[in-house]
């Protein structure tokens, strides 16, 4: 059955998400739907949260609120102790830009443009001089170690490559916050678990990182799980035995088809 | 965004799909192009037309006899007989804003040089004619007060009556027989073209109006009082002292019409250069008429765009992109196809006028005005065109974007 919802204390007196008796209805055609209803949740900086849930049970539209790219119909959201909800469209851009990393599952690259370019997109919209954009791109892409491939196509990247540039660009505008839709969901699991290592090793860095995931694998990397259904949280329990992503990839053999192979 | 990053982006989008960029482009192209030359076209032919008519001599006033009735059938201007002579030396004496005054008249013939002749026209004029129609002698001399005045048998031949009647020889010295009448050539005038009409103003004699009066034309009346005004400021008042005057002198009632016409240069000038200001619109309408369907082509394109590049907007949103960022993208990029078709248009509206006034030996005028004009329109149409479909980007909303497929 169900466990029960534990209220998390938060340990390092620093809150970076607040969320009290938020609700999303949406109006398809004439019928209401009830995406989220009702949830109240806090996130403390530098949390390692899965997002765990069936399809429709309201995962999706949570991550939208919580990057900004929606707002709530009811309660509020405060990110960073800014009600998010009472934002204009420019200003939740701005937090989008300045706050907020996204990995989507798709990577949702631009195609024809380099690696570095993609990365450098955010930094586009916050007015960094030419010089300092392409210097932060590059320091981005040796995060997620990709420095050697910086003038490469998305088309010439492998998956796992690809969502590694996708991270950089989360990554670009130091952001308090990555949010990360099935960021494995497109890839094999020794690659999935490349990927883990690196968010990982962001949030050791003290990087707050959500994501949505439903292969329990995957989660176990987080430190928080946080299930929902039917809109609802079902449970939101620490995850002590969290796995160290470094230490399953020494273990695993290295597979005949891996990406490393294709250089 | 800064408009740099956003004008690099711009030429890159646009880039990717070079052919379909170019062929947005060509509706630009086409339309500046053809503005161009048809404005170039139209004030060619309005130069040439101004400049024809005032090859007369923009200052001059004709002052022809009045039309003639007879129970009711008017014979239409000059078939009176009411200018003298003494008009046209009252009109010098008495009016003080005409400068020159030559009386005309005309009489047609043969005329014959050794065993040559040519069939051509006398024109009797006064001593100052060719000044106020600003013609020069190329040899010899034009007649003085003198000769008019002793109605001398001189002439002057025109460049095609010379070149026919003295092929070889000198005209000046010899002695041409006009009507058996024998006239010493005194002088050739130089060459003047065809008139506005496409008339040959060379085929002509001139010789003392006094002389051709008495000698060919054996008819006491002028046909015609050429009289130039002072300056082209004083022309309506030449005008009215002139009417005045002959009002005066031919004693009409203060309520009958006049039994004289004056022309007026300027108001020809005027009328010609009007009709020709009229068709130079008339074109550049109809060619910017294309450059509004090469708006609507940008249009068309950049919605389509728009839709293509949906999944790449909410990228762009969900990385920070504002409304205004993607709004300036899309404008800019419709901007940047108009203002480059604008300015490759320019260069081809530029060679099409040459090639048209060199292959249809037709002045064209390019002026800095129809350059400014055409490529403002095209920046304008761009704007116009693109803004539309950047509006439609800005609004989408970053969720949705996101999940187009």
């Amino acid at each position: 059955m169900a466990e029960a919802i534990v209220p998390r204390p938060i340990e390092s007196g620093c809150r970076i998400i607040g969320i009290s008796h938020l609700s999303k209805t949406y109006l398809l055609g004439e019928v209401e739907v009830h995406a989220l209803r009702g949830l109240t949740l806090d996130v403390a900086c530098g949390e390692f949260v899965a997002i765990m849930g069936a399809s429709g049970s309201g995962k999706s539209t949570f991550m939208n609120i919580l990057g900004c790219l929606d707002i709530p119909t009811k309660g509020s959201y405060y990110l960073e102790d800014i009600e998010v909800g009472r934002l204009s469209r420019d200003e939740l851009a701005r937090i989008r830009n300045r706050r907020i990393g996204f990995v989507f599952q798709g990577f949702n690259l631009l195609s024809r443009t380099s690696a570095i370019e993609n990365v450098e997109l955010p930094l586009l919209y916050s007015a960094l001089p030419g010089k300092d954009r392409h210097q932060r791109a590059m320091e981005a892409l040796q995060k997620v170690g990709l420095g050697d491939r910086v003038h490469h196509y998305p088309n010439q990247l492998s998956g796992g490559q690809q969502q590694r540039v996708a991270i950089a660009r989360a990554l670009v505008n130091n952001p308090a916050i990555v949010l990360a839709d099935e960021p494995t969901g497109n890839l094999d699991s020794r690659t999935s678990i490349e990927i883990m290592d690196i968010f990982q090793q962001l949030n050791e860095q003290g990087i707050t990182i959500i994501l949505v995931t439903h292969e329990l694998d995957i989660a176990q990397f987080a430190r928080r799980h946080i299930t929902f259904r039917d809109g609802k949280i079902r449970a939101d329990r620490i995850n002590p035995n969290a796995r160290n992503a470094t230490e399953v990839l020494a273990e695993m053999p290295l597979g005949e088809d891996d990406e490393e192979d294709e250089a | 965004m800064k408009i740099g990053n956003i004008l690099l982006s711009a030429f890159r989008a646009l880039q990717r799909n070079k052919m379909r960029s170019f062929l947005t482009m060509l509706g630009i192209i086409i339309g500046v192009a053809a503005v161009i030359a048809m404005l170039a076209i139209g004030q060619g032919a309005e130069f040439s037309v101004k400049q024809q008519i005032s090859a007369l001599g923009t200052n001059v006033l004709i002052i022809f006899p009045g039309s003639q009735a007879t129970g009711g059938i008017r014979f239409g201007a000059g078939s009176q007989t009411t200018l003298t002579e003494d008009d046209a030396a009252a009109i010098a004496r008495e009016c003080p804003a005409v400068a020159y005054v030559s009386p005309g008249s005309r009489a047609g013939g043969q005329v014959i040089a050794g065993n040559l002749n040519w069939g051509t026209i006398i024109e009797g004029t006064g001593a100052d004619y060719l000044i106020m129609r600003q013609w020069n002698i190329e040899y010899g001399e034009y007649f003085t007060e003198l000769d008019v005045k002793g109605a001398s048998k001189v002439c002057i031949l025109g460049r095609t009556v010379a070149d026919n009647l003295f092929p070889d020889a000198t005209p000046v010295g010899q002695t041409v027989r006009i009507r058996n009448v024998p006239f010493k050539v005194i002088g050739v005038l130089s060459k003047k073209g065809q008139n506005a009409m496409g008339m040959d103003q060379d085929d002509v004699i001139m010789a003392p109006y006094t002389t051709v009066l008495r000698r060919l034309a054996h008819f006491p009346y002028l046909r015609q009082i050429l009289v130039s005004a002072v300056s082209p400021t004083t022309i309506p008042a030449a005008q009215n002292q002139v009417t005045e005057l002959l009002r005066m002198r031919h004693k009409i009632a203060p309520y009958d019409t006049d039994d004289f016409t004056i022309r007026n240069q300027a108001d020809l000038v005027e009328t010609a250069t009007e009709t020709t200001k009229i068709l130079t619109i008339l074109l550049a309408s109809i060619a910017s008429v294309s450059l509004l369907v090469g708006g609507i082509g940008i249009m068309n394109i950049m919605l389509v765009s728009v839709t293509e590049r949906t999944r790449e907007i909410g990228i762009r949103m969900s990385v920070g992109a504002r409304g205004r960022d993607i709004l300036a993208q899309f404008l800019i990029e419709a901007m940047v196809l108009s203002l480059l078709g604008g300015l490759i248009g320019i260069g081809l509206g530029v060679t099409v006028s040459h090639l048209i006034s060199s292959l249809a030996k037709w002045p064209s005028i390019i002026t800095m005005f129809s350059i400014i004009l055409s490529f403002g329109f095209s920046i304008v149409v761009g704007i116009f065109f693109g803004f539309y479909p950047a509006r439609k980007a800005a609004m989408l909303n970053p969720i949705d974007a996101l999940r187009y497929e």
